[in-house]
């Protein structure tokens, strides 16, 4: 026998269930008078610097369902690509950007909705650039361990042409299902497809 | 802590997707259309993974972590067996995670959600919400109160049954720690019945969900206490580097 390595397991996942909304939007779930306003609704606290987009979407099952219980959860930098996170060494973020997102979805359609900025490039640990991207992460019911993605930008060619991780996907046909499109008003789409021919895809990091 | 010390930090420890539940686990039937057929995509968690948003002290009111009593009328409680329930955040090396937010929910003693789309028969308790959070202190601990929750029946096979359980979402200092999970309690003989429970494979994984009855912070004539220590990932660190994670 040797020694065992001395190293605590991660706590395992579990499932967010259909009621994820009760600890994490209670407002939005009807529970109101304990939380003044649910975490991760407003993504600015004053004017923020860059362009302002909308980002919508839903979430789909392996049938072509929308998820109507579904929690996606959004991370990203500021306009200048600096997170607003003592995490991030490279200075200060804009004071008016919380940079992290979270919607409940619309209770009949499952559509999210965030109210944000494009973010910066940021880099890559070896330093390359990466291109503009948002981190997603979604829960629900069914869904026993958070799914990681990022949504691109679609008219971002250039820099998604050199992006470390874009580039690395084995199946190039696949990189489109994280590229957002322009709505043509000025915000852009990204659905996530959990599961099927058009599967989003999904990260281990 | 300086820039130089932050540089110094790795990135996060890649997860182990054997401990943790499987994703398609047909017993559990909402798994079966929303997991992925595709492999992951791996690679080393970069500066959008390591940060993550920040949470502090101020934001939380003075009964966050009291849900006897946040969302009791003046002078009323909620029903059921008082319970604390008490725990340490800490990484995989055993650092305490400071400044970690948990956000709670959970039936309510009847098994009974507060949601609009719950029909369960069991009554609502008037006096009870069923969220609450909380922010670890320097060293990682946490504690709330709240009454011990009810099992409640689902519609997955014809008579299943949800264990007691309390639903806990964290946050650690960066996007990569991000974990949704539910906490058991000791002695539930419904634990080896339950499906969603069932997609973890090691029983050793099982057993890291189920908290103690821990008679130690009982309060004498008020509340029994349960104990759910909580660890989220960690980074790697080079040589002869030592600080908490996260400070």
């Amino acid at each position: 026998m040797v020694q065992p390595i001395d190293i605590l397991k991660e706590t395992p996942s579990q499932t967010a269930g259909p009621y994820v909304h009760i600890g994490c939007t209670p407002n939005v779930t009807g529970i109101h008078g304990i939380y003044d306003t649910d975490l991760g609704a407003s993504m600015k606290t004053g004017p923020v610097k860059g362009q302002e987009i909308i980002l919508t979407g839903t979430v789909y099952d392996g049938m072509g369902a929308a998820l109507k219980d579904a929690m996606v959860e959004i991370w990203q930098a500021d306009a200048a690509g600096i997170y607003p996170s003592a995490q991030d060494p490279r200075g200060p973020a804009d004071p008016n950007f919380t940079g992290w997102g979270r919607s409940a979805g619309d209770m009949q359609t499952g559509a999210f909705r965030f109210e944000t900025v494009k973010p910066g490039r940021v880099p890559f640990p070896d330093g390359r650039m990466q291109a503009p991207h948002v981190t997603f992460w979604i829960v629900a019911r069914g869904i026993n361990i958070g799914l990681h993605t990022r949504a691109y930008f679609a008219d971002e060619p250039e820099a998604n042409a050199e992006d470390p991780i874009l580039t690395r996907i084995e199946h190039q046909s696949r990189t489109q299902t994280l590229l957002a499109e322009p709505d043509g008003s000025g915000g852009y789409r990204f659905d996530i497809h959990l599961q099927g021919p058009n599967e989003t895809v999904f990260f281990d990091i | 802590m300086s820039n130089a010390d932050k540089a110094r930090a790795g990135g996060y420890i890649p997860r182990d997707r054997g401990w943790h539940p499987a994703p398609f686990h047909p017993p559990y039937k909402t798994s079966v259309k929303r997991a992925p057929q595709a492999a992951l995509l791996s690679f080393p968690s970069t500066l959008s993974e390591e940060t993550g948003p920040v949470f502090g002290h101020t934001m939380l009111g003075p009964l966050d972590n009291d849900l006897i009593l946040n969302f009791a009328a003046p002078g009323e409680a909620a029903i059921g067996p008082r319970i604390i329930v008490h725990g340490r955040v800490r990484d995989e090396a055993g650092r305490g995670v400071a400044g970690a937010l948990l956000e709670v929910w959970q039936a309510n003693a009847g098994g009974r959600y507060r949601h609009k789309k719950e029909s369960y028969l069991a009554a609502l308790d008037p006096n009870f919400g069923g969220c609450g959070r909380v922010i670890t202190d320097t060293d990682g601990r946490y504690e709330f109160r709240t009454v011990m929750p009810g099992p409640y029946p689902w519609p997955n096979g014809m008579n299943d049954w949800r264990p007691a359980h309390i639903h806990f979402s964290l946050f650690g200092a960066g996007f990569a720690q991000r974990l949704i999970t539910q906490m058991y309690f000791e002695g539930d003989p419904l634990i080896a019945h339950c499906p969603i429970i069932g997609s973890i494979s090691d029983p050793a994984a099982v057993g890291a969900l189920v908290a103690p009855l821990d008679m130690a912070r009982t309060v004498p004539m008020d509340a029994r206490a349960y104990k759910f220590d909580i660890t989220l990932r960690g980074r790697r660190q080079t040589t002869f580097e030592n600080r908490p994670e996260g400070l």
